[in-house]
C-alpha cells in the first residue's frame, strides 16, 4: 500500500519484460570495445598478465645464443619424439575408449550415473603423482592386475613407453569424455530416435548420425587431451619411471634439466611451450568453431 | 615479478659457477678440521641461556636422524624451538641463496653447499659431518642372489639409478666407472627415495642407493655391500647461515649434531663417521 510508485514501476517492468529487453539491446547498440566497465576490465588484464607474464619471461630469460646446440642434442629429439608419439597414442587411447563411454553417461540412464561421472573426472583434481602411485597399485608388476598380466601375459608396464601412454591416458582420458559428453547433451538425441524409427540398428545410428553430429565436440576434447597428455609429468614419472628414449618425455627432461643444467631446462620448456601452442591455436580455431 | 625475475637470475649465475666450483668443493671440506673447532667452540658458551627458533635446512636422508637431534636438543635447551625444513639438497639450496630465512644448512652433497658457500649466503667455512656409502638396495630375501655390483649387470634384473643431476646418481656413476662397468637401468629416478620405493614396491629387483636408505626401509629391502661403493662416498657439510637472527642457538645446534651424541645417533642411522 505504501510502496513507493518507483517500485511499483520497476515491478511492472519485470513482468512485461518490455524494459529488459531495451536494457538487454543496449550494450550491443554500443560496441563491444567502448564499453567494457573498469571493475571488469581492470581484474580481466590482470588475469591475462598473471597467465601469459611467466611465459613471456620465458622467453626474455631464454638462452638464446646457446639454443641451436642444446636443441639439436640427440637427448632433447629423443625427448620431444617420444612426446609426441606417447601424447599422440594416448589420445588414440582416449578416443576409443572415451568416446564410447562418454556416450554412456550422456545418453543411459542407469541408477549411480552421478557417482560414475564424479568417477570418471576424478584424474581431471587428483595429484598427478596420486595417479601414478594408483597406476602402480593397479597395473604394477605387483600389482592388483598387474601381477596377471606379468605371469599370464608376460608383459609388465612400468618402465616402457606403454606405461608413458597408459599414464597419459589416464589423466588425459577425462578431458575428452567431459568435452564429448557435454557435445552429447547438447546435441538433439531425436536424430538418432529418428534414424531407429527409419530401420538403423542402435549402434549404426550412433556411427551415421551421432559421431557425424558431435564430430567437433570429439576434436576439440581430442585435441584438449593431447595437449594434456604432452604436457603429463607427475603419473608418468611416478608409473613408468625415467629413461632417456623410452620413458623420458619432455616434461621429465626439463625437470631433471633444472638440477643441473637451468639453461637447458628453460630452452627445452621453450620448445615444450612452442609445439603446445601451435597445436592449440591451429587446430582450436579449426574445430572448435566449426560447430 | 622483479623479485621472481631476481631469483631466476640468482639461481642462474650461481648454478653456472656451482659447476665450476666442483673442484673446490674437495677442498671445503678437507677444511673441516678446522671449522670444527669454530663450530664447537661456542658449545663452551652455552652455559649462556639458550632462547628461540632454530630453523634448520636440511638434506631429506637426515630426515630421522636430525628429528631425533631436535628433540635432543630442545630437551636440552627449554625454550628453544628447532624447526625443520627437508627436502632435495638443490632445492633448498635454491631457496637458501633466494632468501628464505633459515639459520642452518645441512647438504648431502660439497657441491650443494657450494651454491650457497658461493653466493655469501654462509658464515665461516662448512664442515662435514658425516659421510653416505652407496649400498645395493635388493628384494627381501635377495631372490636374485645379488652379492656384488657386477650382478646388477645381468640383463634378467630390473635395475634403478638415481639420475646423474643428484647426488647419489652421480656417486653410483662414479663407482660403476671405478669398477669399469656398463649397467643399463630400466629407470633413472629423480632422487634416492623415489629409486629405493621402486624396490620397496616390489617393481624393480635392484637399486643402488645409500646405507641409510637402506636401513630407513627396514626389512621392505635387503641391503648388500659392495666394496666400490668406497670410491664413491659422499661427504655432508653443514654451515650456520649469514641471514640467521639467532647465531647462538644455531651454533649450539651445529655443536650438537658434531658432538659425541649426535654423532652416535647418526651413526646408528647407517651414516659414517667424517
Amino acid at each position: 500500500m505504501t510502496s513507493p510508485p518507483l517500485h511499483k514501476a520497476g515491478a511492472a517492468d519485470t513482468l512485461t519484460g518490455g524494459p529488459r529487453r531495451r536494457v538487454r539491446g543496449a550494450p550491443k547498440g554500443r560496441g563491444v570495445g567502448g564499453g567494457a566497465p573498469l571493475p571488469l576490465l581492470l581484474p580481466a588484464l590482470i588475469g591475462l598478465a598473471f597467465l601469459v607474464l611467466p611465459l613471456v619471461a620465458l622467453l626474455i630469460r631464454a638462452p638464446w645464443r646457446s639454443m641451436p646446440e642444446l636443441l639439436t642434442s640427440t637427448e632433447v629429439w629423443q625427448a620431444l619424439q617420444l612426446s609426441l608419439v606417447c601424447a599422440t597414442a594416448a589420445t588414440a587411447v582416449s578416443l576409443v575408449l572415451g568416446v564410447p563411454l562418454a556416450w554412456l553417461l550422456a545418453r543411459v540412464e542407469f541408477p549411480g550415473r552421478g557417482l560414475l561421472r564424479a568417477l570418471v573426472t576424478l584424474p581431471l583434481v587428483l595429484p598427478p603423482v596420486v595417479g601414478g602411485v594408483a597406476l602402480l597399485m593397479a597395473l604394477g608388476r605387483n600389482g592388483v592386475m598387474g601381477r596377471w598380466l606379468d605371469s599370464w601375459f608376460g608383459i609388465t608396464l612400468p618402465f616402457t613407453t606403454a606405461g608413458v601412454v597408459v599414464a597419459e591416458a589416464f589423466v588425459a582420458m577425462p578431458f575428452l569424455v567431459i568435452s564429448v559428453e557435454g557435445t552429447l547433451r547438447a546435441a538433439d538425441p531425436r536424430y538418432e530416435e529418428a534414424a531407429t524409427t527409419l530401420g538403423a540398428s542402435r549402434f549404426t545410428a550412433f556411427r551415421r548420425v551421432t559421431l557425424p553430429l558431435i564430430a567437433p565436440g570429439i576434436a576439440a576434447g581430442a585435441v584438449l587431451a593431447w595437449a594434456r597428455a604432452l604436457g603429463e609429468f607427475g603419473a608418468t614419472i611416478t608409473f613408468a619411471g625415467n629413461f632417456p628414449g623410452r620413458t623420458q618425455t619432455m616434461p621429465l627432461a626439463v625437470y631433471l634439466a633444472l638440477q643441473s643444467d637451468p639453461e637447458a631446462a628453460i630452452a627445452l620448456s621453450l620448445v615444450l611451450l612452442a609445439v603446445s601452442i601451435a597445436v592449440l591455436a591451429g587446430l582450436r580455431d579449426r574445430w572448435m568453431t566449426a560447430s | 615479478m622483479t623479485r621472481s625475475a631476481r631469483r631466476t637470475r640468482r639461481m642462474l649465475q650461481v648454478t653456472g659457477a656451482g659447476a665450476a666450483l666442483l673442484a673446490l668443493s674437495a677442498c671445503s671440506s678437507s677444511d673441516s678440521g678446522s671449522s670444527t673447532t669454530s663450530g664447537s667452540a661456542p658449545s663452551d658458551s652455552a652455559s649462556d641461556k639458550l632462547s628461540g627458533t632454530v630453523t634448520v635446512f636440511a638434506a631429506a636422508s637426515l630426515k630421522e636422524s636430525f628429528t631425533t637431534l631436535g628433540k635432543e636438543f630442545e630437551k636440552a635447551h627449554p625454550g628453544t624451538k628447532v624447526t625443520f625444513s627437508f627436502g632435495g639438497s638443490d632445492t633448498l639450496a635454491a631457496s637458501i641463496t633466494a632468501g628464505a630465512p633459515a639459520d642452518v644448512f645441512a647438504s648431502a652433497s660439497p657441491r650443494t653447499m657450494a651454491i650457497v658457500t658461493d653466493e655469501g649466503d654462509a658464515q665461516g667455512t662448512p664442515a662435514t659431518f658425516v659421510r653416505n656409502q652407496l649400498e645395493i638396495a635388493a628384494l627381501p630375501g635377495n631372490p636374485d642372489g645379488i652379492a656384488s655390483l657386477k650382478d646388477l649387470t645381468k640383463s634378467s634384473l630390473k635395475v634403478v639409478l638415481c639420475d646423474r643431476t643428484v647426488p647419489c646418481g652421480a656417486a653410483a656413476q662414479k663407482a660403476l666407472d671405478a669398477s669399469r662397468l656398463k649397467l643399463t637401468p630400466v629407470s633413472y629416478e629423480e632422487d634416492v627415495r623415489s629409486a629405493l620405493n621402486k624396490v620397496v614396491l616390489k617393481e624393480a629387483d635392484a637399486a643402488v642407493v645409500y646405507r641409510t636408505d637402506v636401513k630407513a626401509a627396514g626389512d621392505k629391502v635387503e641391503g648388500v655391500d659392495f666394496p666400490e661403493s668406497a670410491q664413491a662416498v659422499n661427504e655432508y657439510p653443514i654451515t650456520l647461515l649469514k641471514g640467521s637472527k639467532n647465531v647462538g642457538t644455531a651454533k649450539a645446534f651445529i655443536a650438537l649434531v658434531q658432538s659425541a651424541d649426535g654423532q652416535k645417533v647418526l651413526t646408528d642411522a647407517g651414516f659414517l663417521q667424517p
